[in-house]
């Protein structure tokens, strides 16, 4: 992962950009291979995919710093990954075994990586939001300047607990963001069908919160709108709320396309593919002589080596012992 | 007329169908309803034929459509509501609890919450500690509420049909697994009555109770204690609550022993209030304590090999029972062997072929 930019001072600098790509780039690889392996029957769980929504996971995790604290939901191989998280204990925790970072008990739902601070994944939608208000709670009570940020899709949004953490957060100024990735469904359900149509950001006046809507598919628009979000929720300005407008290219669970299942368009997927967030800030980094093709393969060759070694470790890892299985019900 | 095999997902659509063509009242709320999928592929088709007035697509808003569809009940409508996994639930067991369970009681019987809650259990391929929990014991904890838990096709057709019917809240458990099962199903829209266990196979020597999925484990186990020579009186629970046990004390009466098999944990479950019931009611008639088979007291691990372990199987149903019937140690092993060959090597965790039935 580059070293994050929280201040956003220096957003041209070409190797924090080069950094940037190169982890959307390697959360793609990651996930493609996942796709391309998971017919093996080997990983036994559920995956939610991010394919398509790379530049807000990464985005959104250059504007923290590694001591603030993220959230996520089903989805979060890429939010886990750009902030930091051990590639090798989730894949592990995917093939079941015992050095996944649950150590085999959560499986793809629940990444989390103390380390890192990835605090908590949670597969019932919503339900990690308050946990990001309690962890701001918990900076603000302590005196620390650190930052909650709580990943959400726009399906979060339709549930009560969203607003009720939104309303309490503002209420007590706690240093929480919340970073939206609309991706325009829940499961196989539009957007139209489930929010009356108005702009997302006007959510947030209901609080009196700050909004900003971005282009999710832009990697560095998405930093500097967080950058916003993070420098005043850590100023002691309270929560903001950022909208990320983005695409999932994949089913809502598995490894496939189903795009044959009728419920969203072929053009309108097309058009999403066109705006892939990872080819076109490589074709722009490439314009700008940023980024040579000898760089480029040097950067594929690397990311490669080091996901066939994060699958080599958890196939051969062992697996928990079930006698373990009751271990650890309480403290 | 031949008869028609169906699997219980189809029977389930054609339950729902029927009620819907034959009382305008009756509509489906949910999160994916009139999705290309269709929970399973149980109201598949539905938005179609029904319309989305009828077929009410919700946005992820469990706790307000819980509300919402007790509200339209209170008006008189006689909503169908479906969560594809009980955890989903969870966030509306406030309006569950506080007002279907409640409304015709405080109200003096001025009010009746005519609702079908349907819920999915989930099991296997890793679904892990929130997507595939048994909770079925919070339910039946609640007066108010009835609980159904049907295992075969019929059972998931007639039973349905009567909890449309029925004028109380009806908390109807689907477990993913029975989906599977195919069975005969009358064509007819006609009511299985919610009043009690169903007898699945005959005998003298041990009374087994086993809840929806688990009947089919049951079976198994119960078959393969056959030929051993190991009599087992087989109920199929059916409803959790209001529990009628009267079949099952007259059984327990006969064999003295009593076995109860679950989806849920095993702590403060199902199995506990029978075990309780039946003691209470033929203590004298028990040689043995009654015992009770369900998960062990943690949550659903992910892990292949944390949750082999996690799930009661036939076998482990078979060897409780038959000890419990006095059946010598090596013949219990003979019986573990026989189910396991039958197992053939299908992994654990996805549903076995050979509990499609037809039952
Ligand atoms: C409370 C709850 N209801 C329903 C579900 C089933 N479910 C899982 S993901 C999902 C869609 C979520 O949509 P969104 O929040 O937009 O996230 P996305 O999947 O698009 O990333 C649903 C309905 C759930 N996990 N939790
Ligand atoms: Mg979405």
């Amino acid at each position: 992962m580059p070293e994050s930019q929280p201040n956003g001072r220096d957003s041209l600098d070409p190797a924090w950009l080069l950094g940037l790509y190169r982890e959307m780039l390697r959360i793609r690889a990651v996930e493609e291979e996942i796709a391309a392996r998971y017919s093996e029957q080997e990983m036994r769980c559920p995956v939610h995919l991010s394919i398509g929504q790379e530049a807000t996971a990464v985005g959104a995790c250059q504007a923290l710093r590694p001591d603030d604290q993220i959230l996520s939901s089903h989805r979060c191989h890429g939010h886990y990954l750009a902030k930091g998280g051990d590639l090798k204990a989730m894949m592990a925790e995917i093939h079941g075994k015992a050095a996944g970072c649950c150590g085999g008990r959560g499986g793809s739902m629940h990444l989390f990586d103390l380390k890192a601070g990835v605090l908590a994944s949670v597969p019932i939608v919503s339900s990690s939001v308050p946990l990001a208000v309690g962890a701001a709670l918990a900076f603000q009570q302590r005196g620390e300047d650190r930052v909650a940020l709580a990943f959400l899709g726009d399906g979060s949004l339709e549930e009560g607990v969203f607003h009720e953490s939104a309303n309490l957060a503002a209420v007590m100024k706690l240093p929480a963001v919340f970073f939206v990735e609309n991706n325009l469904y829940a499961v196989y359900t539009h957007l139209r069908g489930r929010q009356p149509d108005r702009p997302m950001t006007e959510i947030a006046r209901a609080y009196a919160m700050p909004a900003r809507h971005v282009d999710g598919n832009d990697v560095t628009a998405v930093h500097a709108a967080t950058v916003e979000a993070v420098s005043r929720a850590r100023a002691g300005g309270g929560p903001s709320l950022v909208i990320a407008d983005t695409y999932r290219w994949r089913e809502h669970c598995g490894p496939n396309y189903d795009n044959d299942l009728g419920y969203r368009g072929p053009e309108e997927f097309e058009v999403w593919k066109g705006r892939c967030p990872v080819g076109a800030f490589g074709a722009d980094l490439k314009a700008r002589g940023l980024l040579g093709d000898d760089e480029e393969t040097r950067m594929n060759r690397q990311i490669a080596a080091e996901i066939d070694a994060a699958f080599a470790f958890a196939r051969e890892a062992p697996f928990p012992d079930p006698a373990s299985a009751g271990d650890g019900v309480y403290a | 007329m031949p008869e028609r095999l169906l699997s219980a997902a189809e029977a389930i659509r054609e339950a729902q169908d029927q009620a819907m063509a034959a009382d305008r009242r009756v509509f489906v709320i949910g999160e994916g309803v009139a999705d290309p999928k269709g929970v399973f592929g149980t109201t598949l088709g539905r938005v179609e034929k029904y319309g989305p007035g009828r077929v009410v697509e919700t946005p992820l808003s469990e706790n307000a459509f819980t509300g919402v569809a007790i509200g339209s009940a209170l008006m008189g409508q006689r909503p169908i509501l479906v969560h594809q996994r009980v955890e989903f639930a969870l966030l509306a067991m406030e309006q569950m609890v506080g007002n279907a369970a409640k409304a015709h009681y405080v109200s003096n019987g001025a009010h009746c919450v005519p609702l079908v809650i349907r819920l999915i259990i989930g099991r296997g391929w890793g679904q892990g500690p929130q997507h595939s929990q048994s909770l079925e014991a919070l339910f039946a904890y609640i007066p108010g509420l009835k609980l159904v838990m049907p295992a075969t096709p019929a059972d998931a057709k007639g039973m349905l049909l009567a909890a449309i019917a029925d004028d109380n809240p009806v908390v109807f458990m689907e477990h993913r697994w029975i989906h599977y099962a195919t069975g005969h199903v009358p064509e007819a829209s006609a009511p299985t009555p919610l009043d009690g266990p169903r007898r699945r196979r005959d005998g003298d020597d041990v009374t087994l109770v086993a809840t929806s999925y688990m009947v089919f484990e049951a079976v198994q186990a119960a078959d393969a204690l056959a030929g051993e020579g190991v009599g087992v009186d087989l109920f199929d629970l059916r409803v959790a609550r209001p529990l009628v046990l009267d079949a099952v004390v007259q059984s327990v009466r006969r064999t003295g022993r009593l076995v109860i098999v679950d989806t849920g944990w095993q702590a403060f479950g199902i199995g506990a209030e029978i075990a309780a019931r039946v003691t209470e009611s033929c203590f004298g008639a028990l040689k043995a304590a009654p015992r009770r088979i369900g998960l062990p007291a943690h949550p659903t691990p992910s892990s292949p090999m944390l949750a082999k372990a996690y799930y009661p199987s036939s076998e482990a149903i078979a060897e409780t029972a038959g000890s419990l019937a006095g059946l010598e140690k090596n013949r219990v092993a003979k019986v573990r062997e026989t189910i396991a060959r039958n197992r053939n090597d299908v992994p654990f965790d996805i549903p076995h072929p050979s509990f499609r039935g037809p039952f």
